[in-house]
C-alpha cells in the first residue's frame, strides 16, 4: 500500500521533471527544425513539425548573403574587452573593498548597488550625444564603455565576497617576508581568487554579448552591428526569413549552451551568491 | 562604532599628506577604485545629470532651426497632459507586464524550486537545462518566440487548432487582446529559471534539521512549507523579487522585437516609447524627460524595495 503510493509520487515527480525540461527545451528544438527545414516546406501551412529532408542552405545564406560573420566578429571583440577590461578595473576595487579600511567605503558600495539598479534609457540621450561629438558612434569603444560600467556591479559585487574569504594569514605572511601590498595582490591574492575572476568574466561576457539597447543605438552601421541586433533586423523583401533566423540563432545557442553547460556549478554560484548573503 | 579619535582628522588630511599606515592604506584603495569609481561616475551618475538637464530644453536634433531654449518642466507638460494620453498608456503597459511577469516568475519559480530540491537521478541535467533560456540573449527568444506565435506558420496555432480549441489561426501578436500576453508568456519561459535558481540556492541555506524537528512535531507538509519554507525564504525571495521588478520594469528588447510596441501601442513599454521618441523622432527634450521619469519610477520601486529588505533583515538581527 505504502509502497505503490510512493510510486505514485515518483512516477508524478518525474512526469512534472519531464513537463518542465520539454517546456523549456522545446523552443530549441522547434528552432533546429526551422533551420534544416527546405525552402518548399517552410512555408507549409499547417507547419511539419519534421523537415522531409536536410536542408542547409540557411546555414550558408547567412554567411554569403548576410553581414553575419561580421556581427560574430563585432560581437566577439565588444564582449572580449569588456570582460577585460571589466575583471581587471573589477578585481582592483573588489580588492580594496574587501581588503583595506578607509573611510567612505559605504559610501562606494552604494554607489555599485546604485549602478546595478541604473535603468539604460536614462542615459542614453547624453551618451549619445557625447559619441557623437567625440565621434565615437559606430564604433567598438562606444559600447565596451557602457558595457564595463553596467557590468562592474556584477563583478564588484562576486569579487568582494571571494576575496573575504580568503585567508588574511596569507596575505600577513606576505607582507612578513617583505612584499609590497601590490606584490602581495598579484602573487597571492589573484591566483587564489582565479576561479571567482572566472565567474565574474563568464557573467559579464554573457551581459555584454546579450545587450540591446545601447548597441541598437550607437552602433547603427550595418558592418558595426552586433549579434543580437543585427539578427533581430534580418528582413526580408517579402516574407520575414524566418529559416535565416533560425540558423543564425541556432549558430549563437550553440557556443553558449556548450559554455553554460560546461561551467554551469560557477555561474550558479555567481548568480546567487549576491541572493543567498545579501 | 566609530572611533572618536579618528572622526576629528578630515579624511582628505590623509590623502594629502600621508602620515600613517591608515593614510597609506586609504591612498591605495582609492588608487585601486579610481578606474571603476571614475567609469561609474562618467558613464552612469553625470550623465543621468545631463539627462535632467537635456529634458528642461527643446532639442529636435533633425530640426536645428528651433534651437535649444530652456522650457523649464514643460516638456513634463506635454508629456502628462498632450502626447495623446502616450506616456500613461505605456506607463500602464509597464505596469501590467510587470506585475504579471514577475508573479508568474515568482509562482513557477518557487514551484520548480522545490521540484528539483531533492536528489534525483537526472538532477543536475535538469539544473544545466534551466539556465539555458537564461544564457540565451533576449532578442534571439524573442524572435523565437515571435515564430511560434506567427499568425500562419506559428507552432501554437496548429497545436491548439490539433486539440481543437481554436477554430482559426489567430495573430496572437497581432491583437491588442493577446499581444501583451504573448510578451509575458515568452517572458516567463526566459526568467523563471532565473527565478528558480535565486529560490534554490535560498532553499538549500535552510537546515534540513527544522524540518526534522517539524515532522518529529506531527506537522505535515503544508504546515512545514507555510511556517518553515516560507519565513526563512523571504530574504531570498526579496532579493530575487527586487531585481526581477526592476528589470521588468526596464523591459525593452524583448517588446522592441516581438511587437514593436504594436499593435496601435498595446504593448508599448515606457523604455520602447522613450527609445522611439529619441531615437525615431529625434526629439532628445520629451525623450529625455520619459528617461527621467523612468529613472525616477525605478528609483522609488528601489527604495520600497531597500524598505522591505531592511525592515526584513533588521527584524531578524
Amino acid at each position: 500500500m505504502r509502497n505503490t503510493s510512493a510510486r505514485i509520487r515518483w512516477f508524478l515527480f518525474y512526469v512534472a521533471v519531464v513537463l518542465f525540461v520539454v517546456f523549456v527545451l522545446f523552443p530549441f528544438f522547434w528552432q533546429i527544425r526551422t533551420s534544416i527545414m527546405p525552402p518548399e516546406q517552410i512555408n507549409k501551412m499547417p507547419p511539419d513539425w519534421l523537415p522531409s529532408r536536410w536542408h542547409f542552405g540557411y546555414y550558408v545564406r547567412v554567411f554569403t548573403e548576410r553581414p553575419f560573420l561580421t556581427f560574430l566578429k563585432n560581437s566577439l571583440i565588444v564582449a572580449s574587452t569588456t570582460t577585460l577590461v571589466n575583471v581587471t578595473i573589477g578585481a582592483f576595487s573588489a580588492y580594496a573593498l574587501a581588503r583595506l579600511r578607509f573611510p567612505f567605503k559605504n559610501l562606494v558600495l552604494s554607489l555599485v548597488l546604485a549602478v546595478s539598479m541604473f535603468p539604460v534609457i536614462a542615459i542614453v540621450s547624453p551618451l549619445f550625444l557625447f559619441m557623437k561629438n567625440l565621434k565615437l558612434l559606430n564604433t567598438y569603444t562606444g559600447l565596451v564603455l557602457p558595457y564595463t560600467t553596467f557590468a562592474l556591479p556584477l563583478c564588484i559585487w562576486i569579487l568582494t565576497a571571494f576575496f573575504r574569504e580568503i585567508p588574511k594569514e596569507l596575505e600577513e605572511s606576505g607582507k612578513v617576508d617583505g612584499a609590497t601590498p601590490m606584490q602581495t595582490f598579484t602573487k597571492i591574492i589573484l591566483p587564489l581568487a582565479a576561479p571567482g575572476l572566472f565567474t565574474s568574466a563568464i557573467l559579464v561576457f554573457i551581459s555584454a554579448w546579450n545587450e540591446f539597447l545601447l548597441s541598437l543605438t550607437f552602433n547603427t552601421a550595418d558592418n558595426m552591428r552586433t549579434v543580437p541586433v543585427g539578427i533581430a533586423l534580418f528582413s526580408g523583401e517579402f516574407e520575414f526569413p524566418w529559416g535565416e533566423i533560425a540558423a543564425a540563432s541556432v549558430i549563437v545557442t550553440v557556443p553558449l549552451i556548450i559554455m553554460v553547460l560546461a561551467f554551469q556549478k560557477r555561474i550558479i554560484a555567481g548568480l546567487t551568491s549576491g541572493a543567498v548573503k545579501g | 562604532m566609530t572611533n572618536p579619535t579618528k572622526v576629528t582628522r578630515s579624511p582628505w588630511m590623509g590623502l594629502i599628506r600621508p602620515t600613517t599606515n591608515a593614510d597609506r592604506e586609504y591612498r591605495l584603495a582609492l588608487a585601486l577604485m579610481a578606474p571603476a569609481l571614475l567609469a561609474i561616475l562618467g558613464v552612469a551618475f553625470f550623465p543621468i545629470l545631463r539627462t535632467m538637464w537635456i529634458s528642461l530644453h527643446t532639442r529636435v536634433l533633425n530640426e536645428p532651426g528651433l534651437g535649444q531654449p530652456f522650457v523649464g518642466l514643460q516638456n513634463y507638460v506635454d508629456l502628462v497632459v498632450g502626447s495623446d494620453g502616450r506616456l500613461l498608456a505605456s506607463l500602464a503597459n509597464t505596469l501590467k507586464f510587470t506585475v504579471s511577469s514577475v508573479s508568474l516568475e515568482l509562482v513557477l519559480g518557487l514551484l520548480i524550486a522545490l521540484l528539483i530540491h531533492r536528489e534525483f537521478t537526472g538532477r543536475g541535467l535538469v539544473r544545466a537545462s534551466v539556465l539555458v533560456p537564461w544564457a540565451i540573449p533576449t532578442a534571439i527568444s524573442s524572435l523565437m518566440w515571435r515564430f511560434i506565435f506567427d499568425d500562419r506558420l506559428g507552432l501554437l496555432n496548429d497545436i491548439l487548432a490539433r486539440i481543437g480549441l481554436i477554430d482559426g489561426y489567430q495573430a496572437w501578436l497581432g491583437n491588442p487582446k493577446t499581444a501583451m500576453a504573448a510578451i509575458v508568456a515568452t517572458d516567463v519561459w526566459k526568467t523563471t529559471p532565473f527565478m528558480a535558481l535565486l529560490l534554490l540556492a535560498g532553499l538549500q541555506v535552510i537546515p534540513w534539521d527544522l524540518y526534522e524537528a517539524a515532522r518529529v512535531d506531527g506537522a505535515g507538509a503544508w504546515t512545514s512549507f507555510w511556517r518553515i519554507t516560507l519565513p526563512l525564504l523571504k530574504p531570498a525571495m526579496l532579493v530575487a523579487l527586487v531585481f526581477r521588478t526592476l528589470d521588468a520594469f526596464r523591459a525593452f528588447d524583448i517588446v522592441f522585437v516581438m511587437t514593436g510596441g504594436g499593435p496601435a501601442n498595446s504593448t508599448e513599454t515606457i523604455t520602447v516609447y522613450g527609445y522611439k521618441t529619441l531615437m525615431r523622432y529625434l526629439d532628445f527634450g520629451h525623450g529625455s524627460a520619459i528617461a527621467v521619469i523612468i529613472f525616477l519610477c525605478v528609483l522609488s520601486i528601489s527604495f520600497l524595495y531597500i524598505k522591505l529588505l531592511g525592515a526584513n533583515l533588521s527584524k531578524e538581527v
